[in-house]
């Protein structure tokens, strides 16, 4: 365990090294002359060089990259060309709708797929199991953008129980107005996630069927569904956990989307705005932000998938 | 060639090209397989025709007509500025269509060639970039094309190019394990043997027996490519205004949502019909190009899952 652990944490690193090097060389490297184009074709000489200076381009580009991770490394995701806050604190304002959001979305993914996922595979072959799987396949087919658009078209302009967008000026001192305006963009990632969850749930119950301690149990007198619910589930719970971490990723990318659609004040609607302004050092630091919580995400779910899974804890 | 049969009594010979395009024959039969095939069939060929012929000029503004309801002759209605909503569609699958096959070839490019690169050199090259393509992986579509985006601005290369690196490293991820276990058989080795040189071993013997997996990796791939063009798009890091794209439509009647509700439901509806069936077509290919997973009664249990990915 040990061992598998200190592997799986240096590909982390490695992982992280390898992403940063990536953002850096793409934001960097790539476009040419950066400083001419964070001032704009009418720009002077003068002002270009200004702009050189204070970003450090004067230096070789290893310097450049060592100067940015050093600050990485001390808490220091850099700061915005237009505004001049610093990348962290506005991450840190920002993660109050985005947190939430994704933590809700995930929830409900969770509550409508699993228990749905499972009685799909169980009522497999006839029509209910059958009609289940087709809509997940069509859910998962679905735009987000869209499904969000029909959700506020039936919840808010047709039933006009929630808000259709934006987010409470208050913020959290008034929790109930702003779980309301969460709801529906929950809702709507959590629909399209469930839907592709339930595909895999479905999947792997159906896998646990075929198992040998699930027909064993079915052979010692229980029934093929309560072998199934007391045996396999504890099996399909282990699958759901290592696509966690697709999930999380998807939610992300979710949000960006939705946070725009729903002009929900969060990371993902900072993001498509600072890359419309081209705030080239924002974006830098807010993508190895978004990256690196993904991929350390996908570490915490393989060692909990490690400690939880006895057939390979036995393996270690 | 009917006379050389004649001449020469039959050899039973030509089974062989039959065998090679057995495969669609047993997608036809499936009904993902089919649904698929006729989607992406009307699609492509929507496509087509709109390449000289609409119901109407999509992009011509005639503001005494705006807001028709569906009927003749605008079928699906019209938008906030008299355009015709079924023309826009039809001219929108154009963009559509090539966005997926750009994203699909340069998947296919990336794909083979990391995927090469991971089983077919040296041990400390391959096991690098196996463990590049495991650390590329995590990097969601959509970001790869934020970023891009925010260095080149918005356009449907940016999409293109964010699709077929993502997918092109899934696609080597899935690629690589069957193209080692290829490169174990005999027939690589025989091949080897009688002195083929490695690119023509790849190209002769091991790509025609990975391509089974390759060829539904890139429907998928597909399906990724058109939610990304609508998700981009939408967020105006896709089609530029001048161009007909679904995700821009989605974009622009979404403005009038409170008052035309269901003028977004066409567009929509065309994006998720377009996935659907690049997915069901995935998942029809799989089925009709791996014997061993449609005669088991736990199908699934061989199955390697496809999750599609959220880009939209």
């Amino acid at each position: 365990m040990i061992r598998y652990t200190l592997t799986r944490f240096g590909l982390l690193l490695l992982g992280l090294f390898v992403a940063s090097v990536l953002i850096f060389t793409t934001l960097r490297v790539l476009p040419g002359d950066i400083a001419q184009l964070i001032a704009g074709t009418g720009s002077t000489p003068e002002q270009i060089a200004g702009i050189r200076e204070r970003l450090g381009l004067n230096q070789p580009l290893p310097l450049q990259y060592l100067d940015w991770i050093g600050g990485v490394f001390r808490g220091d995701l850099g700061s915005s060309l237009l505004t001049g806050k610093s990348v962290v604190s506005e991450l840190a304002e920002k993660s109050e709708v985005t947190v939430p959001l994704g933590i809700l979305s995930l929830i409900i993914a969770v509550v409508i797929s699993v228990p749905l996922g499972v009685l799909s595979a169980m009522r497999r072959g006839r029509a209910d199991g059958t009609a289940l799987s087709v809509g997940a396949q069509t859910l998962a087919a679905v735009p987000v953008v869209w499904a969000g658009m029909m959700l506020v078209v039936v919840f808010a302009v047709w039933l006009g129980w929630l808000p259709a967008q934006g987010f409470p000026r208050a913020g959290w001192s008034d929790p109930w107005a702003a779980f309301r305006a969460l709801l529906l963009p929950a809702l709507t990632i959590g629909i399209v996630e469930g839907a592709m969850l339930l595909r895999f749930v479905r999947s792997a119950t159906l896998q646990a069927v075929g198992q040998d301690f699930v027909r064993t149990a079915a052979a010692k007198g229980l029934t093929r569904n309560s072998a199934l619910l007391r045996h396999g589930l504890p099996v399909v719970g282990l699958s759901i956990i290592t696509v966690l971490g697709l999930q999380v990723a998807g939610i992300i990318v979710g949000a960006v989307v939705i946070e725009e659609l729903f002009s929900l004040p969060g990371i993902g609607r900072m993001l498509v705005t600072d890359v419309g302004a081209r705030d080239l050092p924002k974006v830098q630091g807010e993508l190895l932000a978004l990256t690196g919580f993904v991929l350390i995400v996908g570490f915490v779910v393989d060692l909990v998938h490690r400690i939880l899974d006895p057939r390979q804890r036995e393996a270690a | 060639m009917t006379t050389m049969d004649a001449a020469t009594p039959a050899p039973p010979e030509p089974r062989r090209p039959r065998s090679r395009w057995a495969w669609l024959g047993r997608l036809w039969r499936l009904s993902t397989g089919r649904f698929g095939l006729i989607v992406v069939a009307v699609v492509a060929l929507t496509a087509l025709v709109a390449g000289f012929w609409t119901p109407f000029d999509p992009q011509k503004v005639q503001i005494s007509n705006r807001w028709a309801a569906p009927g003749w002759p605008n079928l699906l209605g019209t938008d906030g500025s008299g355009r015709d909503i079924l023309s826009l569609l039809m001219a929108g699958a154009r963009t559509t269509v090539f966005v997926a096959v750009g994203a699909g070839v340069i998947a296919t490019v990336i794909g083979i060639l990391l995927a090469a690169l991971g089983a077919l050199t040296a041990r400390w090259v391959r096991e690098s970039v196996a463990v590049l393509v495991d650390i590329l992986i995590a990097f969601p579509v959509l970001l790869i094309a934020m970023m891009i985006s925010a260095v080149w601005g918005g356009s449907l290369w940016v999409v293109i190019w964010a699709v077929g690196i993502g997918f092109g490293v899934n696609i080597a991820r899935v690629t690589r394990p069957e193209l080692r276990r290829v490169l174990q058989s005999d027939f690589v080795l025989a091949g080897r043997a009688s002195g083929l040189t490695p690119s023509q071993n790849l190209v002769r013997h091991l790509l025609p027996n990975v391509a089974p997996v390759f060829i539904v990796q890139l429907s998928w791939a597909m399906a990724v490519a058109v939610l990304a063009e609508a998700g981009l798009s939408y967020l105006g890091f896709g089609a530029p205004v001048t161009e007909p794209s679904w995700g821009l439509l989605l974009a622009e009647l979404q403005q009038f949502i409170t008052v035309h509700p269901l003028s977004v439901l066409w567009p929509g509806l065309a994006i998720t019909l377009t996935v659907l069936g690049l997915n069901l077509l995935g998942d029809g290919l799989r089925e009709a190009t791996d014997p061993t997973l449609s005669r088991s009664p736990f199908a699934t249990r061989r199955a390697r899952l496809h999750i599609p990915e959220v880009v939209s």
